[in-house]
């Protein structure tokens, strides 16, 4: 694989770090400033996706700016891996800045400025932290995304959500802390922090050395990715507005824990080494329980939020498990869920937040016959909650599909009843909602029909991009060829 | 005219301060021009000095044409170089900050404040600048007397706090004067280069150890090293905001600065790590302070002793710096002494402005001030996160340094510490920023004319020292390979 000079990568994190400023300058006029966000979210797309035919071709492009510490480059680089996560990122933006529109002006929300203006920069730094190509950038962006989100989990600036944020920080600033330590003490190791695919620690790396380099990488990156016991900042963090829900605790800034670990269990520490060191049932032992113990919490929330939120927890888990598998079939599996996870994931929020905006309800108690009222709403719920309870066509049932084959692979058969038992699971905490929702009659103080368009449509393309992923998981994005690479590379196998 | 740079920056400050006195009498509103005009005239002279140390090498300057070792010398060498740089940037900008905020008194009552800043800058730069150890001494001494001056003018308990810093430093000035008397009986030389020389013969000598002992404590006295801090909570937040940034920013770090000058150019790495474990001691007692001093200020309710006490756990870091007494460690004790003069005068400014413009002092009711001042408080979070150390701050690349070193080291407590530390420094600056930003209740209460903005002269260093955290924190590499690394070449 080799790489080239472009600004390309540069330019998308560029986009939306100068609509942040934008947004602040045009602060006294509403319009001219959501027209900022959008434009910046269908350009960065834009430019996103300008770079696929190179990374389907093999050529990564590639920036180094100035360096951040002598031999080490503020570098972007935009490979498989990275171009997934920012396909994601950047697709999700541009429905999402419509969504939070009607959301935002539907509740008449205060602070619309910030709110905008940090979400420009959460998305900056997203892209960067997918782009990066080597550590210290990683963690450059990484922090950038921890600080800016949190003036949108506190959005509301009530005592909850102030405490929220607080709790927040306290979860990720340490995790940020951890992982600092994890790459000083790689630097330490490897003299270099480049990703490269299967890892770049020595091969005569001592093996206790390898313990606290992955035990701090799994905890550092644990926080972000809500691996349980490190998770309950997560459903705090549902105080904030729905769209900050949506993309942020279903894709970005989790998912950016999760591609953490990507990065460093893949292109840092390395599958291979991992494996025979024995450490990788750790991770896959933690994951495991993870994905049970969410679901079964998930269960016992009546807010619809909170249910969704312990939901994510749990697929965030089915991701970090594919990982810890030392099989390409389980890692494009997890490659396959970020995506696809992603796609779900955002529609069941954007519903919940459209329900939220018609009817002020937010508990699942509250939803008996909403389905009536608010039908493509709830159709689109339906799509989602059968896509990660894993049943086909739609593309839950794909990734979900490598990752038990991952297992397979690998003979462990406790492992593949771990993601069988989780689907019932999810089958059990979703399809009550939508049980309630269409067969339940309605109550008395039910009178509003579906969401303005501008919220509906975004509903209905995620939940389009949910069946689409399902049926032509290789169409127009390529997804399904750059997670099987990514898959490949790092493990250095096939099947 | 270049060669003679190393004395005229301290000269040309020292006859600026008199300038500005004399003026000031009869148009009072003068005094600040011109301290403000002999400022940028040493900050320019320190940049051309800078840049001819790079280019063509340290300059040495002897006083009356007397050669060293028996002349007096003054040197400007890539560190005396990079810390004249570090003093006349911060001064000059601190400078700009208006009378009235930056000194608690108006314009008239305020004349002779400027010709002490000036004296206090010339005395610092002096200090970095001297090739003698007797020099030195004299210079550290003027840079005192002024501190006391100023620190003196403030609110509150000032007077008795200055008298406090007085006894103590006056202390550590005398312990390192009898430090410097032992050198001076054992090889016969104040001079730096030729103690260098001479000394190594006699490392084993009780008088070489027990003076560089007392030289040590001395200034790990003015350093404020911790557990020796206790005159510094009290000095720094009852001296006037401009005192406060100006102490916390560059003086204290200038005592920083002897330590470094003394472990790189005087004894050598080796009587001080070797033969005596003094930066040994430096480092321990640097890694106890950070924590402490961290714990305590998240106790403080009053924002600038909050700011004082994070200066004790600040400076900590430099100290942890010299106490790994490796390359790594050194480069991020200087960097970071150029990262904390920005954000903590970027810091104490703010202090000063929202307590001039509306009586607030106390952190609680910072309450919605995101809101009345904007472009101050994203200067203050800025100044804030590169203090927990987020990236791409000033803040953060000092601290990657210092971490690098440790593990360099294999010192694993430090690396707790420095890792440990930013969360505590989080704790007491997330604090303040949730403060900031959450929605005001009592808007109507604090009447009308409290809010809006600070006026642009106020804003303008603010916002310069804002703009330089990020800015150093982006050159970093510049800054550490072209003025830093040749520093520590030796090593």
């Amino acid at each position: 694989m080799d790489s080239f000079f472009s600004i390309q990568p540069l330019m998308a994190v560029l986009v939306s770090l100068a609509a942040f400023g934008l947004i602040i300058l045009f602060r006294n006029r509403p319009n001219l400033r959501e027209a900022v966000t959008v434009i910046a979210a269908v350009s960065k797309l834009a430019v996103v996706l300008s770079m696929l035919p190179d990374v389907l071709g093999g050529r990564y492009p590639e920036i180094t700016l100035v360096n951040l510490s002598p031999d080490i480059g503020l570098a972007l680089r935009a490979d498989e891996a990275g171009i997934i996560f920012a396909m994601l990122a950047s697709m999700l933006w541009v429905v999402t800045s419509f969504y939070s529109f009607g959301y935002m002006r539907g509740l008449s929300a205060q602070r619309q400025t910030r709110f905008y203006a940090s979400f420009a920069l959460c998305l900056s730094a997203t892209i960067g932290l997918a782009f990066s190509a080597n550590l210290l950038t990683f963690f450059l962006f990484y922090e950038v995304l921890t600080v800016a989100t949190y003036p949108l989990v506190a959005h509301k600036g009530n005592p909850e959500a102030l405490a929220a944020g607080r709790k927040y920080l306290a979860y990720l600033i340490t995790g940020g802390v951890v992982l600092l330590g994890a790459i000083a003490y790689t630097y330490q190791v490897a003299g270099t922090l480049d990703f490269n695919a299967g890892g770049f620690l020595p091969q005569d790396t001592a093996v206790s050395s390898l313990a606290i380099l992955f035990a701090l990488f799994l905890i550092g990156f644990g926080f972000k990715s809500a691996v349980m016991p490190l998770h309950s900042w997560l459903p705090s963090a549902m105080v904030a507005p729905t769209p900050v829900s949506a993309l942020l605790h279903a894709v970005a800034v989790v998912k950016a824990g999760v591609f953490g670990l990507v990065r460093a269990v893949g292109f840092v520490l390395g599958p291979e080494q991992l494996h025979q060191a024995g450490a990788l049932p750790f991770m896959l032992a933690a994951a495991a329980v993870t994905i049970v113990v969410a679901s079964l919490l998930a269960m016992r929330q009546d807010n619809l939020k909170a249910r969704l939120a312990y939901s994510t927890i749990g697929h965030l888990s089915y991701i970090v498990l594919g990982l810890a598998l030392f099989d390409a079939m389980g890692w494009t599996g997890s490659m396959m869920h970020i995506v696809n996870h992603g796609a779900m994931k955002i529609t069941m929020f954007f519903c919940a937040g459209a329900i939220y905006v018609r009817t002020h309800f937010a508990n699942i108690s509250q939803l008996d016959g909403i389905g009536h009222k608010m039908p493509w709403t709830m159709a689109a719920f339906t799509v989602a909650a059968l896509g990660l309870a894993g049943v086909p066509p739609v593309s839950g049932f794909i990734s979900k599909w490598f990752l038990v084959q991952g297992t397979l692979n690998l003979e462990e058969f406790a492992l593949a009843g771990v993601f069988l038992v989780s689907g019932l699971l999810n089958a059990g905490y979703f399809f009550p909602i939508v049980y309630r929702a269409f067969f339940k009659k309605p109550g008395t103080k039910l009178v509003t029909g579906e969401a303005p368009l501008i919220m509906l449509l975004p509903i209905i393309i995620t939940a389009g991009l949910s069946l689409f992923f399902g049926l032509f998981p290789d169409a127009v994005f390529g997804f399904y060829e750059l997670a099987e690479r990514v898959g490949q590379s790092v493990t250095g196998g096939g099947w | 005219m270049i060669q003679n740079l190393p004395i005229l920056i301290p000269i040309s400050l020292i006859l600026f301060a008199f300038l500005s006195a004399f003026l000031g009498v009869m148009r009072f509103r003068l005094s600040q021009s011109v301290a403000l005009l002999g400022a940028l005239i040493s900050l320019v002279m320190a940049v051309f000095g800078l840049n001819h140390v790079l280019q063509e090498g340290a300059i040495s300057y002897h006083l009356g044409g007397w050669p060293p070792p028996e002349g007096i010398e003054f040197v400007l060498d890539h560190l005396s170089a990079f810390m004249v740089l570090v003093i006349t940037l911060v001064g000059f900008i601190l400078l700009i900050f208006p009378t009235r905020p930056g000194f608690l008194m108006d314009e008239q009552r305020g004349v002779p404040l400027y010709a002490m800043v000036l004296m206090l800058i010339a005395g610092l730069c002096g200090v970095v600048l001297s090739g003698d150890l007797f020099n030195l001494y004299v210079f550290l001494e003027i840079a005192s007397l002024s501190t006391y001056a100023l620190v003196s003018l403030g609110s509150g308990r000032a007077a008795f706090s200055s008298f406090r810093y007085l006894i103590m430093a006056t202390i550590g000035g005398s312990f390192y004067l009898l430090g410097v008397g032992f050198i001076y009986f054992s090889v016969g030389t104040l001079n730096m280069a030729d103690i260098l020389q001479h000394l190594p013969a006699v490392y084993d000598s009780p008088a070489v150890i027990g003076g560089a002992v007392l030289i040590v404590a001395g200034i790990a006295l003015k350093m404020a090293l911790f557990p020796l801090h206790t005159w510094l909570p009290d000095a720094h937040s009852y001296a006037p905001p401009i005192v406060a940034a100006f102490l916390a920013a560059v003086q204290i770090e200038v005592s920083a600065y002897v330590i470094i000058r003394f472990l790189l150019d005087v004894f050598t790495p080796e009587l001080m790590t070797a033969t005596v474990p003094l930066t040994t001691v430096i480092g321990w007692a640097s890694a106890a302070g950070i924590i402490v001093a961290s714990v305590i200020a998240i106790a403080q309710t009053d924002f600038k002793r909050m700011l004082a006490y994070s200066t004790v756990g600040q400076v900590a870091y430099i100290g942890l710096g010299i106490g790994l007494a490796n390359p790594l460690g050194i480069v991020g004790a200087l960097l970071h002494i150029m990262a904390h003069a920005l954000m903590k005068s970027c810091l104490f400014l703010i202090a000063g402005g929202v307590y001039h413009k509306t009586g607030i002092k106390n952190i609680n009711d910072y309450k919605g001030l995101g809101r009345r001042m904007p472009w101050t408080m994203a200067a203050f979070t800025v100044s804030a996160l590169a203090m927990i150390g987020i990236p791409p701050t000033a803040g953060f690349f000092s601290k990657w340094y210092l971490l690098l070193g440790s593990f360099d080291q294999s010192n694993w407590v430090f690396v707790g510490v420095i890792l440990g530390s930013s969360l505590l420094n989080a704790v007491y600056f997330f604090r303040l920023i949730e403060k900031v930003f959450a929605p005001s209740e009592d808007k109507v209460e604090k009447g009308a004319d409290s809010r809006g903005e600070l006026s642009w002269r106020m804003l303008l260093p603010i916002i310069l020292f804002a703009a330089g955290i990020l800015v150093v924190g982006a050159l970093n590499v510049f800054i550490v390979d072209r003025f830093l690394m040749p520093i520590v070449a030796g090593f």
